[in-house]
C-alpha cells in the first residue's frame, strides 16, 4: 500500500521541535554518537601519554571536525588561559621579546588547510595486518583550516640580524605543558610556511589540540606542530632532543637510523568501504572513497584497484589536491557482489607515487616505526564485509 | 617592517625558560651527581615507572640494556644501547621528569640520576660523577649510528612507477590477515605485535594483558563500601567548592592514581573509597614492603595520615613507592582531602 513513513502523518512532522538555544554549543545528533575518537588501551602505558584515532570510516569531505580530531599528548592536555598565556623569542635575535595572546591577535593573519598527520600513523602495520579498521589504521590524521600569525612575521619582529646567515641556522619550538615537548626545525622552513595558529575550522583550538596556540608546520610529522607553543629559540644548531633522537627516528634493517625524516610522504586509504563501514546494500550502485595527502605537495591523482593492484582505474578528485591538505577521492562502480582486494594509490606533483609495502620494507626493513606510507589493503567478501589484508 | 608589538623579555624569563642542552654540553647548569646519590634519587623518583634497575616497568620504557639489538626483530632502545647524546638525557630529565612532577628535580639530583642511568648500562664505572667537566668525557655507543634523511637517494627515484594494468603477475592472494580483527579494544588476542608504536612505550601482549588483569581485579565496589563504613561516616559532608578545587590539584596525582566509574590500578593504587580505608588494601596493587608494614600496624587513611603523607611522602613513609614531592600548601591538602572524600561514598 505505500511507506508507512510516508503514508501516515510522523509524530515529527505535526508535533515540535526543539527551540533555539536547547544546545548553546551544539553536539552531532543522539544517532551519530558512534563517530567519536577512538584509543586503543594497550598500546600505551598510560592514558595521559597516549593516542586516540580520528574516525575516517566515518567521515566525508576533507575538513577533521575538532570535537574528533585525533589527540597525542605527551603528558596530558593542559588547561592554559590566553590571560596566562606568554610566547618568548629568544636566542640569535635582534631583541629577545615575549608576547602576550592579545599581542599575537595584532599581526597580520594568515588562513590555510593543512593535514597534520603523526609520524606513526600506520605505524603498527609494518609487521603486517594488525588492526581492523581505516581509524585505527590511518586515523592519526586531521585537517584544519588554520587562522593565525606566519612564523616569519614574528621572528621578523624580534629580528634577525643578529643571526647572520640563515642558511645552517635552526628555531627550537617548545610547548607550556609537563612534556615541553621540543623540536628544532632548520631555519628554512621555518620562515617558508610555519604558522603560530590560534583558530581552527574557525574556532578557537580545543585543549587537547594546543588551546589557545599550536604551531602548525605544514606537511610534515606531527610531533613537531608543538601545542601550547611557548617558546622559538634561534640557534646555530639543531637541540638533538628527545623528541629528534629517541623518537620520532626510523631505524633501518643494519641497525643505522635515520634522524630529521620531518616530512610525510604522498598517502592515501580508502575510508569506505572499509572495515568499520561494510557494504550493507548488497550488489549495484557503490560509491568508494578515501583520502590522500601528501607532505611535499598537492595531490594530483589517485588510483584505486579493485584486484589486489593489478589493475587500477583513476579515481574523481571532488577537487584538485591542494598543497599538504587532504584531498577527497571517490570512484562510482557497479559492483557485481563478487569479493575485491581494494587499494588506492596517490600521486603527487613531484611525480612521486605511493608505494607497496614490500617496496618500502625492501628499503627500511621491519623496524622503521614511523612514516609508513604504504598502500593498504581492504578484502572486501561477497557478503560485503571488509578486512585488513596484505596481498601477494 | 617591525609593529613593535611585544615587550623586550628580561634576562631572568630567559633563564627561566631557555633550559635546552646541546649535544656538546653548552647550557648545561653547574652540579654534579655520583653513581651511588644517582642510585637513592633513582630509586625515589623513577624507579616505580623504570624499575629500580632502569630495566622498566610494565608497559613504561627501559632505560638500559639492549646493547646491539638495533638490527634485530624488535630491536631494545635505551639511552644506553639506542640514544645518541647524552645531553638529550639530561635535558629531558631535567625538563620533563618525573612524569606528574617534572621540573621539580634539583641540577644535582638530575646529574646523579643520568650517571645512575650509564652506569646501569654499564657505560660508566660506580665511583663516577657526572658534571658539566665529565659530561663531554662520554660518548654513547649509538653516538654514529644515524645518517640524515636519506629518502630523496634511496626512495624518491624509485618510487615514480604508475603502472595502470598488468601489474602483477598471476593471481593475488592474502599473505598476511588481519591480527586482531574486532575492537581493539575488546576480545584481545594475545598474538606478538609489532614494538613500540607510540612514543612512549611498545605495545606488547604481556602489557595488554596485565591491563587487562588489572581491570578483572579491580577492587569490587561492596568491598569498598564494607571498608568505608567500618572507619569513617556513611556519609560526610561534603564543601564543593573545595572538591571542586581538589580536583584540580588532583592532577598532579592523576599520572599515577584513577579514580571513579572506570578507574583502574595504574602506577599507583584506585582512589575510590581511599578516605577511611586501610592502607595497602586496594586488590591487585604491589604495595611497597613499608607500605605492607604499616597496613599491619593497622594505619588507616583518615584525615590526619593522609594529610601527613601527601604533603611529604618519603618522609612520612620512607621507602615508599609514591615517587611524588608533596604538596608544599596546606590548603592544597585540604582541597584534595575534600576530593578524595568525594570519592569514598
Amino acid at each position: 500500500e505505500g511507506d508507512p513513513l510516508i503514508t501516515e502523518v510522523q509524530e515529527w512532522a505535526s508535533s515540535l521541535g526543539e527551540g533555539v538555544d536547547a544546545t548553546p554549543y551544539g553536539m552531532p545528533i543522539e544517532f551519530e554518537s558512534d563517530v567519536v575518537r577512538r584509543n586503543v588501551e594497550w598500546l600505551t602505558a598510560d592514558q595521559i601519554s597516549s593516542i586516540n584515532f580520528t574516525p575516517i570510516h566515518a567521515l566525508d569531505g576533507t575538513i577533521t571536525p575538532q570535537g574528533c580530531a585525533f589527540e597525542r599528548h605527551h603528558s596530558g592536555a593542559i588547561t592554559l588561559k590566553k590571560e596566562d598565556y606568554r610566547l618568548m623569542i629568544n636566542g640569535l635575535v635582534d631583541t629577545p621579546l615575549v608576547f602576550t595572546y592579545e599581542d599575537l591577535e595584532r599581526f597580520p593573519r594568515s588562513q590555510q588547510t593543512f593535514f597534520l598527520e603523526c609520524a606513526a600513523n600506520t605505524g603498527m602495520e609494518w609487521a603486517g595486518s594488525q588492526l581492523n579498521g581505516a581509524q585505527y589504521t590511518h586515523g592519526m590524521i586531521h585537517n584544519m583550516e588554520y587562522t593565525g600569525v606566519s612564523l616569519r612575521t614574528l621572528l621578523e619582529e624580534a629580528g634577525l640580524d643578529a643571526a647572520g646567515d640563515l642558511k645552517d641556522k635552526w628555531v627550537y619550538v617548545e610547548g607550556a605543558d609537563a612534556s615541553s615537548n621540543g623540536r628544532s626545525i632548520p631555519m628554512e622552513k621555518a620562515l617558508d610556511d610555519c604558522m603560530v595558529a590560534f583558530k581552527a575550522n574557525g574556532e578557537a583550538l580545543r585543549m587537547e589540540h594546543g588551546y589557545p596556540v599550536r604551531l602548525v608546520v605544514p606537511g610534515w610529522e606531527g610531533n613537531m606542530w608543538v601545542k601550547w607553543l611557548r617558546r622559538i629559540e634561534v640557534m646555530d644548531k639543531p637541540v638533538e632532543s628527545r623528541e629528534e633522537t629517541s623518537k620520532y627516528t626510523d631505524t633501518l634493517e643494519d641497525g643505522t637510523s635515520r634522524k630529521w625524516t620531518w616530512a610525510m610522504d604522498a598517502k592515501s586509504v580508502v575510508t569506505s568501504p572499509s572495515p568499520q563501514m561494510p557494504i550493507k546494500h548488497g550488489k549495484g550502485p557503490l560509491v568508494i572513497t578515501g583520502l590522500a595527502w601528501s607532505g611535499n605537495g598537492a595531490i594530483t591523482a589517485v588510483d584505486v584497484s579493485l584486484d589486489g593492484g593489478v589493475t587500477w582505474q583513476e579515481a574523481r578528485l571532488a577537487e584538485p589536491g591542494k598543497k599538504m591538505a587532504l584531498t577527497r577521492f571517490y570512484l562510482d562502480i557497479n559492483w557485481d557482489g563478487s569479493e575485491m582486494f581494494l587499494q588506492s594509490r596517490a600521486m603527487d606533483e613531484t611525480g612521486y607515487v605511493q608505494p607497496t609495502k614490500a617496496q618500502l620494507r625492501e628499503v627500511r626493513g621491519l623496524n622503521s616505526i614511523y612514516h609508513n606510507n604504504c598502500i593498504q589493503t581492504w578484502h572486501v567478501n561477497a557478503k560485503g564485509e571488509a578486512n585488513n589484508v596484505e596481498v601477494s | 617592517e617591525k609593529l613593535g608589538l611585544g615587550r623586550a623579555a628580561t634576562e631572568a624569563e630567559v633563564a627561566a625558560w631557555d633550559l635546552d642542552i646541546f649535544p656538546d654540553g653548552s647550557n648545561l647548569p653547574a652540579g654534579k651527581g655520583d653513581v651511588w646519590t644517582g642510585e637513592e634519587v633513582f630509586a625515589d623518583a623513577c624507579a616505580v615507572c623504570h624499575g629500580e634497575f632502569a630495566e622498566g616497568a610494565g608497559n613504561w620504557p627501559k632505560l638500559a640494556g639492549g646493547a646491539d639489538t638495533l638490527d634485530h626483530e624488535d630491536p631494545l632502545k635505551t639511552v644506553g644501547s639506542y640514544w645518541p647524546y647524552l645531553s638529550t638525557t639530561f635535558d629531558y630529565v631535567r625538563r620533563s621528569m618525573p612524569f606528574g612532577a617534572a621540573g621539580t628535580l634539583s641540577d644535582d639530583d638530575v646529574y646523579a640520576i643520568v650517571a645512575y642511568i650509564l652506569y646501569s648500562n654499564d657505560l660508566v664505572d660506580d665511583d663516577f660523577v657526572l658534571s658539566k667537566e665529565t659530561f663531554s668525557d662520554v660518548v654513547l655507543p649509538n653516538a654514529e649510528g644515524f645518517i640524515v634523511d636519506d629518502r630523496a637517494e634511496t626512495e624518491y627515484g624509485t618510487f615514480t612507477n604508475r603502472c595502470m594494468s598488468d601489474c602483477k603477475p598471476g593471481a593475488v592472494e592474502i599473505t598476511t590477515t588481519v591480527v586482531f580483527p574486532g575492537d581493539p579494544n575488546s576480545g584481545f588476542d594475545a598474538t606478538p605485535i609489532s614494538q613500540a608504536v607510540m612514543g612512549t612505550a611498545g605495545a606488547t601482549p604481556d602489557a595488554a594483558a596485565s591491563t587487562e588483569e588489572a581491570s578483572a581485579e579491580d577492587a569490587p565496589a561492596e568491598e569498598t563500601a564494607v571498608v568505608g563504613e567500618v572507619a569513617a561516616p556513611a556519609v560526610m559532608a561534603l564543601d564543593e567548592e573545595l572538591v571542586a578545587k581538589g580536583e584540580k590539584v588532583f592532577k598532579k596525582c592523576k599520572a599515577c592514581h584513577k579514580v571513579g566509574d572506570k578507574a583502574k590500578n595504574g602506577t599507583g593504587p584506585i582512589l575510590n573509597g581511599v578516605f577511611g580505608r586501610a592502607a595497602g588494601t586496594v586488590d591487585g596493587f604491589k604495595y611497597s614492603k613499608p607500605m605492607l608494614a604499616a597496613a599491619e600496624g593497622g594505619l588507616v587513611w583518615d584525615e590526619t595520615e593522609l594529610s601527613g603523607y601527601l604533603a611529604n611522602p618519603r618522609k612520612y613513609m620512607k621507602g615508599t613507592k609514591m615517587s611524588f614531592a608533596g604538596l608544599k600548601k596546606d590548603k592544597d591538602v585540604a582541597a584534595i582531602l575534600e576530593f578524595l572524600k568525594s570519592h569514598s561514598q
